[in-house]
């Protein structure tokens, strides 16, 4: 299980994370809500070490991880496809691959695993030699999840995967987050398109300028009069 | 000498003045395409491998054992220079950390003149006699110096593009240079990637200080400032941060050189430099980027 408990994030004077708590229990898939600012990507770079915390701790499987690089939070099980995507465009999808595979050692089980992603992702494996950059928006989303998938985590981290794909895409893209949770993985997912995550998540938690203001099962937040009308359009 | 010739003599020359470029640029490429640090002391690396070949060669040791021990001494030191200097600035902003690269190369070439006196020394006893032999092909004389230079550098080149392309380490310098967030999220140990790349950089530093003291015959302690401004201005040219750019402004920059020499009259020959940097500043005004950068888009 993660767990963050009153964790507060500053970027220079700006107070980010206003003393965050919440959970996310094994086999769990948590959506985190919230409008442009609110504070969810800066959840994720802290869980993933990427950034300090002024105040507060996070815990995964009774862990600290106030002391840990980012790459141990990786050994850990816990990985991320960030927003925007971040693939390296001047690699080919192959070694875009291998590089989510870097805390692991055992030939065999990654090439398993890449035969994993490739079942999830038919269109990686026909673009396996061809550079990154030259994929679509939507393709690029594929490998930066499948780049995630590839460090066989517990956890996947995922920020806005949706972000800027046409429909059809984001459809593909959400049955895949769907089936990784079948398959017995835990995510926590960053969205703006409240609608779509309430409707595959366990739970969710409503973040507002650095503080989470609501907290509840998905069924009671897609219910709720005020994320009804904030984020689900009225 | 016919016009061939000529220019048969001057492309010899040009090769290996910019291999030894080349070979200074990598290292530079490499360091900030990961960290967007300019690292200043990377030239005196070259300084502190010619002192080194310098005193290790009075052992009587022997030439081979020398060249080793120099090679290891200079990337160990590339290293040690990280983890103390550059690794506690590291995400400090850019003028902190060029900054704190200009400090090391003070303190380094202080600590040189302070203990072994700014006098230069000959760097005759070191190299071995062969290297002075000059080969007269035709019309064009070449020196074993120069040829060694080329070969020696064509190798390293071919081991280093192996490297970035075969292994799991090399990829991981490249994603590393790409984009050094998603280089944490995936879960690539950044730290052992840059001590990778100094130690990569610094020892291709010393054995290309190693040539550039043949060439000259001399060393002293501030012999690094010029082959590191060239070097410098190479990988600007060919596109800061890529390896293939900084070898490719080398090589330019070395033809650019020894052409300017040959075809500019004795009395301006010595402005050779003030042509190198104009050529700079053509270079930047047509291409920003240099000629293999791409417009990095500003990272968020």
């Amino acid at each position: 299980m993660l767990s963050l408990e009153n964790v507060h994030v500053y970027y220079g004077n700006i107070h980010a994370l206003n003393g965050i708590s919440l959970h996310v229990d094994d086999g769990e898939l948590v959506t985190l809500l919230g409008s442009n600012g609110a504070g969810k990507s800066t959840c994720l770079h802290a869980i993933s070490r990427l950034l300090n915390l002024r105040q507060g701790t996070i815990r995964y499987r009774g862990e600290d991880f106030s002391r840990l690089s980012p790459y141990e939070v990786v050994q850990r099980g816990i990985s991320q496809a960030p927003e925007g995507r971040h693939i390296f465009s001047g690699l080919t999808v192959g070694e875009n691959l291998l590089m989510g595979a870097s805390q692991r050692h055992n030939r065999l089980e990654i090439e398993s695993d890449l035969q994993y992603v490739h079942s999830l992702f038919p269109v990686l494996k026909e673009r396996l030699h061809q550079t990154a950059g030259t994929l679509s928006g939507g393709e690029q989303q594929m490998l930066a999840i499948g780049r995630a998938l590839m460090s066989k985590p517990r956890l996947l981290l995922l920020d806005e995967p949706s972000l800027g794909l046409a429909p059809i895409m984001v459809q593909t893209i959400f049955a895949v987050i769907q089936k990784v949770r079948q398959e017995g993985g835990t995510v926590l997912l960053v969205e703006q398109n409240a609608r779509q995550a309430l409707e595959i998540a366990d739970r969710g938690y409503v973040l507002e300028t650095g503080s989470i203001m609501l907290e509840g099962s998905a069924r009671e937040l897609r219910t709720n009069a005020a994320v009804e009308k904030a984020y689900l359009g009225g | 000498m016919g016009p061939v010739d000529y220019l048969l003599q001057q492309t010899m020359n040009a090769f290996s003045l910019g291999s030894i470029y080349a070979l200074v640029a990598i290292g530079l490429a490499m360091v900030f395409g990961i960290l967007r640090l300019i690292n200043f002391a990377h030239g005196d690396l070259m300084m502190v491998a010619c002192y080194s070949a310098f005193f290790l060669i009075t052992t009587g040791i022997g030439f081979v054992a020398t060249l080793i021990i120099t090679i290891i001494t200079t990337l160990l030191l590339g290293v040690l220079m990280e983890r103390l200097a550059y690794r506690p600035v590291r995400g400090a902003p850019d003028v902190i950390m060029l900054l704190t690269s200009l400090a090391v190369s003070i303190f380094l070439e202080n600590v040189f003149i302070m203990f072994l006196s700014p006098v230069p020394r000959s760097f005759r006893g070191v190299s071995p006699a062969f290297l002075d032999i000059v080969n007269h092909w035709g019309a064009v004389s070449v020196s074993n110096i120069n040829l060694a230079t080329i070969g020696i550098t064509a190798v390293l080149f071919v081991l280093l593009l192996l490297f970035v392309t075969r292994t799991r380490l090399g990829i991981q310098m490249r994603a590393t240079s790409e984009d050094l967030m998603a280089a944490q999220l995936v879960g690539i140990n950044i730290n052992a990637v840059i001590m990778t790349a100094f130690a990569i950089g610094s020892a291709m530093a010393g054995i290309a200080g190693m040539l550039w003291a043949a060439r000259l015959g001399k060393i002293d302690p501030l012999m690094g400032f010029i082959p590191l401004l060239k070097a410098f201005v190479a990988a600007v040219i060919g596109g800061f941060g890529s390896l293939a750019g900084a070898v490719l402004g080398a090589y330019l920059l070395g033809f650019a050189e020894i052409f300017l020499v040959g075809f500019l009259p004795p009395s301006l020959s010595s402005y050779r430099d003030a042509f190198v940097f104009v050529l700079l500043i053509i270079v930047l005004l047509v291409r920003p980027n240099g000629i293999l950068g791409s417009s990095e888009r500003e990272k968020v």
